[in-house]
């Protein structure tokens, strides 16, 4: 294989991998922001959570980082449920501010509890065998913890696409998103629906919070520190929408990794040249509705 | 009654009496404790109050009194926001501390007017001293490490190419720099120089890592600010494989903090640093200090280059303090006492440099290795005895 080619796979790989993470992610956001019209600020900080409480299963009770990446985000699912029954319920009808305000407010709560507890250091966490190596292609060799990355991240879309278009609960969130009161005149119970999609965004953002320890380390800053990050790929994919927050962590990862690559001179530039290119275009992302 | 009012005119005064001879000096301590680099200011803040409880008696009849300030982000703002309360508000005589050199940039047209001495406690950037006369540096110039390493990795670790790679900001700059003003003038080659961003957030190493590892240099010099940085430039190094590429990680001793060396795992080992300071350095101060610390934090929290250089700062004010009386009011006077301080400390021999107020200190070549208890180490394989700032004496650039 050429020189040139080689470099576009590699690039293609690396912004895969990196586009996974922003996808697992942002995806929790994006819903709540589509079916709910929620500015959930905090959203950071369930991932952050999510990454210190794999860092407690796997450093002091020994499981393994993946049993463990299952348990984390399953635990920080659950303890987001009553954030949302007792928080967030009482100001979906309020204004952008009053939101931004709690859940902010919660994500600075949450550094400070964090930092009691962990301290500032970085933490990283022990990975398998399997994953500290390297996958070898024949004409190039790819970090595995980068290829498990576009595994999972591909088994997951495989899973929520499935769930959101083949079965009926995800018939019913999309029809909550499309119109709220039709949806709840025809006896669908959006309370509960906006309660279960909740956990499952705060529980993938635990996951990707966890698998982002490799990449970045992880401190309790981590839960404002990327916020902007995963608030653009939800605005460039459009609110709300599964194939709008993947298309968007895809064109951004791999446009982010190459800019990187080719010219690291433009730092972030290339992040936010797509961001306002895409918004000039399509003010409400790929797949929002305006 | 009348007796009465009379004793206690006497009490009062004698405790203005007393007051006037013990003096109770401020020191306004800016440190960051908060964002994704707060651990660096937890470092140098236990060395400070480590320093000032062993150390108390000292200083005796006078006292300090510590006010800690947030430093926030290496932007500089905050940290000049909450330095210029410390003097005008708290009338601090003396402030200390700075991590990130925006910081100390930023402020030293504050200290310039208010004539309060900047005791510098971290940041590096080598022209920083040259910005004001009251600014005195106990930590080191971005220059001591980076210069030396030059010549050293050239001659000695085998690298007659080499990939700069730096957090993009004025030490990252600067240090590389220094390193590359060192390999040239001993006839390395840089072959490619690569800016990763900004300080404030970590970003995805890989990309970076895969270039360096396309363009095959002999070695990569590193560079970043040595909190989370340092374990996620660390880990995309081993992931991509640049070591098993046969690309030997070389830079300052900011890419191997003590306190986060132990986490960084195989990918770490070989690395070489010059520095000025490790946990493994022998001289029986720095085992003192080592007990000392342990002693008060526990056994899993280690010092490092930064906590050292704290130590050290503390020490030069309790010295000043002592020389001045208690009476730090007059700011050129605390700098003039402060020139030509010497000590050994956990780092060895140190002395300020009367001429540019920068600390000369000893700097050491050293690799990570597996200590035979499986813990990772730092091994001395030479040393250059009291290395001064060479950006100042060769003048490149803002040094001048």
């Amino acid at each position: 294989m050429s020189h040139v080619a080689t470099i576009a796979v590699s690039i293609l790989f690396d912004g895969l991998a990196y586009a996974m993470f922003l996808f697992i992610t942002s995806v929790g956001l994006s819903v709540t922001m589509g079916l709910m019209g929620f500015v959930n600020l905090a959203h950071g900080a369930f991932a952050m959570a999510g990454g210190y409480f794999v860092v407690s299963l796997t450093r002091s009770l020994g499981l393994g980082f993946v049993p463990s990446l299952v348990v984390g985000s399953t635990a920080v699912g659950l303890i987001s449920i009553p954030f949302e029954r007792y928080l967030y319920r009482r100001l979906y009808k309020s204004t952008d501010l009053e939101q931004v305000l709690l859940t902010i407010g919660l994500a600075f709560m949450s550094i400070a509890v964090f930092t009691y507890f962990y301290g500032p250091i970085p933490k990283s966490v022990p990975l398998p065998d399997w994953l500290e190596g390297d996958v070898n292609l024949g004409f190039r060799a790819f970090p595995s913890y980068r290829a498990f990355l576009i595994v999972l991240g591909a088994a997951l879309i495989s899973v929520l696409w499935y769930a959101f278009e083949k079965t009926n609960i995800g018939a019913k969130i999309r029809a909550a998103v499309d119109n709220r009161r039709m949806a709840e005149s025809v006896g669908i119970n959006v309370d509960r629906l906006f309660t279960l999609t909740f956990a499952l965004g705060s529980g993938l953002a635990a996951l990707g919070g966890a698998l982002a320890i490799q990449l970045f380390g992880l401190t309790p800053s981590f839960a404002v520190l990327y916020l902007v990050l995963f608030l653009i790929v939800v605005a460039v994919g459009g609110l709300g929408s599964l194939k709008g927050t993947l298309l968007a962590a895809l064109v951004i990862g791999i446009i982010d990794t190459g800019g990187k690559y080719a010219f690291p001179v433009a730092g972030n530039l290339f992040i936010y040249a797509i961001t306002v290119i895409v918004l000039l275009i399509r003010p409400a992302g790929f797949y929002g509705r305006d | 009654m009348k007796f009465l009012r009379w004793v206690g005119l006497a009490a009062l005064a004698l405790t203005v009496g007393g007051t006037a001879q013990a003096a109770t000096v401020k020191i306004g301590v800016v440190l960051p404790f908060s964002g994704p680099n707060a651990d660096l200011g937890h470092q140098i803040d236990k060395a400070f109050d480590l320093y000032v409880k062993l150390h108390a008696k000292d200083i005796a009849p006078h006292k300090v009194e510590i006010i800690k300030r947030d430093e926030g982000p290496p932007t500089g703002a905050i940290a000049k926001t909450v330095t210029t309360e410390l003097i005008t508000n708290d009338k601090v005589p003396l402030v200390t501390g700075f991590v990130f050199s925006p910081s100390a940039i930023a402020l030293a047209p504050v200290i310039n007017k208010a004539k309060v001495p900047m005791i510098i406690a971290n940041a590096g950037t080598a022209w920083i001293t040259n910005l004001s006369p009251y600014i005195v540096r106990l930590s080191f110039s971005m220059w001591h490490p980076a210069y030396p390493m030059g010549a050293y990795a050239h001659k000695k670790i085998g690298c007659k190419t080499a990939a700069v790679a730096y957090t993009d900001f004025p030490p990252g700059k600067d240090s590389v720099e220094a390193f590359k003003t060192g390999f040239e003038k001993v006839g390395g080659k840089v072959v490619l120089s690569i800016p990763m961003g900004p300080p404030t957030q970590v970003p995805d190493f890989t990309p970076f890592m895969q270039r360096v590892k396309d363009a095959h240099p002999d070695c990569l010099y590193g560079f970043i600010p040595s909190g989370a940085h340092a374990t996620g430039l660390m880990k995309a190094y081993g992931e991509v494989g640049l070591r098993k590429a046969g690309i030997k990680l070389i830079g300052p001793m900011d890419l191997i903090p003590d306190n986060k060396l132990q986490d960084m795992g195989d990918a770490a080992i070989g690395t070489i640093v010059m520095g000025h300071y490790a946990v493994d350095l022998s001289n029986p101060q720095n085992k003192a200090f080592q007990a000392a610390w342990h002693k008060e934090y526990g056994p899993n929290s280690y010092p490092d280059f930064m906590s050292a250089a704290g130590w050290d700062t503390m020490h030069a004010i309790f010295d000043t303090i002592k020389k001045l009386n208690g009476d730090l009011s007059n700011g050129a006077k605390v700098v003039k006492a402060m020139e030509g301080w010497s000590t050994n400390g956990p780092r060895g021999h140190v002395m300020i440099d009367p001429k540019t107020r920068d600390i000369v200190e000893d700097e050491h070549a050293m690799e990570v290795y597996r200590k035979p208890d499986g813990k990772l180490g730092e091994r001395i394989l030479d040393t250059t005895k009291a290395v001064h700032d060479e950006c100042k004496i060769l003048k490149v650039g803002r040094c001048k």
